[in-house]
This record gives C-alpha cells, structure tokens and sequence, in this order.
C-alpha cells in the first residue's frame, strides 16, 4: 500500500515540476524546479529497486548538472522578459506536437502491453541475494569495460572543450611571472652608495 | 499494484512535457537545454524501469552511459552558450546564423 502512495506522490510531484520547467518565468525557477524533479525521478527509480542509479542521478544531476545550470544563468546578464516574446506565438503548434508525440507513446505502450515483441533472452539477470550496486559493478568492470572507458572519454573530452571553448586570454592583467623573478639577482635590483654628509643622495 | 505501464506512463508525460518545453521556449536556450535534460531522464526512468520488470541489469547499466552523455551534452552546451553570450550579448537562439547554415 505504501509503495502505492509513494508511487504516486513521486510520480505528481516529477510531472508537476517538470511541467514548472517549462513554463516558469524566470530560468533560476526553473533551474530550481528541475532540481525537484530529479530527487523525486531518483525516488521513483529507488522504488523499482535501481538505488544505485538513484544515488547517481542525485550526485551527477543534482550536484553537477543542475549547479552547472544555476552558474551559468546566474553569470550571463540576460533580459528574460524580452526571450519570452514568442511564447503565445509557438504555443499551438508546440501543443500539437506534444498532443501527436503523447498519443504515440500511448499507443507504443498499449501495443506493448497487448503481448509485444518477442524479445531474446535476458542479457544479465538479475540475482537476489546480491545488492543492486554489486550486481551492477560486477556487469560494468567485466563486460562493459570497454563502454566504460568509452563513456570516461567523453567526459574527458567535454572537460577538455568546455575549458577550451570558454577560456580566454584577458590583455592588461599583471599576472606573476616566475622565470622573470629567478632571473632577477641582487646587483641588478640594489645599489650601494656612499652619499656626502649634508649633500642628501639622488634616487 | 505499481507495473511497468505506470513507470512507462510518467516517462511519456515527461517526455512530451520536455518536447512541449522545446517548442514554447524557442528563443530561451537554457530552457531548451533543460528541456532536453527532462527528455533524458524520461529515457532513463524506461530504461529503469524495463530493468526492473524484466529482470535484467543492462538496462540499468546504460541508463549509466545515458547519464553519462547528458553530463557531457549539459557541459559542452553552456560552454556554447557562455561564448555566444559573450559575442552577442543575448541568448536569444532563434535568430542565430552566424555560420550561414
């Protein structure tokens, strides 16, 4: 009975917030309602017994993503009010794309709950008396390895663009440079004079 | 008692909610891009859940990858998006065509 409940209180409240995504006014709102909707995604995943995969949508979305998001809204100086312009203007037509895309899915899950494709064998059955987490390691270290890899390359890769499409070189900065004060020695900086008495001493 | 047709049917909504958030926020390319964010974990919640109904870890294993690349997408798209300001000094997307495509 309770895992009705948080079935269904999971899944109101990601579609609710989802739906605030779109259709808040300002881009932090919705920054921050994405953030909602992904702790309750995680919970909703949790209840299907992924926990693993629910930790990871909290710390890579939540943590990673979603700060991303509020950085870069909150950084760029933006005129909100003048980006909403078109929002009646696509509204029907987005509407009607949602309406077809909706009915679609509808009737994919309505065939597939009909009987569906035959489909092969499982790949990797699940077994009970080991945790989610193991099973999953012991499936991504042995036979995705090498996906595995793949996948640390394209976070290798974003990192790397997104460092290099984003930095630039600012002129008229006095940054430190070392090589300069190693080469400085003490006769070149200091000099010693031996000024008369009551004559003062140029500098 | 919850099935796999209730998790397919919040991830449809999801789904066509983010579709929907593509085409109302034309203009708004960080909305755009948490729109597709939503469409991502619509895919991730189906593959969870066949996971779960059908007993079967790989799903969840790419559900990993997916994560993976919507990291990597959300990275590399507000980068884009940080130099197009810094050039333009707007973000509204529907009239870009610097490259003339």
């Amino acid at each position: 009975m309770i895992q009705l409940f948080a079935f269904y209180l999971f899944a109101t409240v990601v579609i609710a917030s989802a739906a605030m995504v779109i259709f808040a006014r300002n881009p932090v709102h919705s920054v921050m309602w994405l953030i909602l909707a992904f702790f309750n995604a995680a919970g909703l995943m949790l209840l299907a017994g992924a926990e693993f995969i629910a930790m990871l949508l909290v710390i890579v979305y939540v943590g990673a993503v979603a700060v991303l998001f509020l950085f870069v809204v909150m950084m760029l100086d933006i005129d909100f009010a003048e980006l909403r312009a078109g929002f009646v203007r696509y509204l029907p037509l987005g509407a009607l794309v949602a309406i077809i895309l909706a009915a679609e899915l509808v009737f994919a899950v309505g065939a597939w709950s009909a009987g569906g494709v035959d489909l092969a064998a499982r790949a990797a059955p699940a077994v009970t008396d080991k945790s989610n987490i193991q099973q999953i390691g012991e499936l991504l270290y042995t036979r995705y390895i090498f996906l595995f890899e793949a996948a640390g390359i394209v976070l290798l890769v974003a990192m790397i663009g997104a460092i290099v499409l984003t930095h630039r070189q600012r002129g008229g900065v006095r940054t430190q440079n070392i090589s300069k004060q190693n080469q400085r020695r003490p006769q070149d900086a200091t000099r010693l004079v031996d000024p008369g008495v009551g004559q003062g001493m140029e500098l | 008692m919850i099935s796999v047709g209730h998790y397919l049917a919040v991830s449809a909504v999801l789904f066509t909610l983010g579709v929907l958030g593509i085409f109302i926020n034309r203009k708004n390319i960080i909305v755009i891009l948490m729109a597709i964010e939503l469409i991502l974990l619509a895919v991730n919640i189906n593959l969870v859940a066949f996971s779960a109904a059908l007993n079967d870890l790989v799903g969840q294993v790419f559900s990993m990858f997916v994560l993976t690349v919507a990291a990597g997408e959300a990275a590399i798209g507000l980068a884009i998006l940080v130099i197009y300001f810094r050039g333009r000094g707007t973000i509204a997307v529907d009239d870009a065509n610097r490259m003339k495509g």
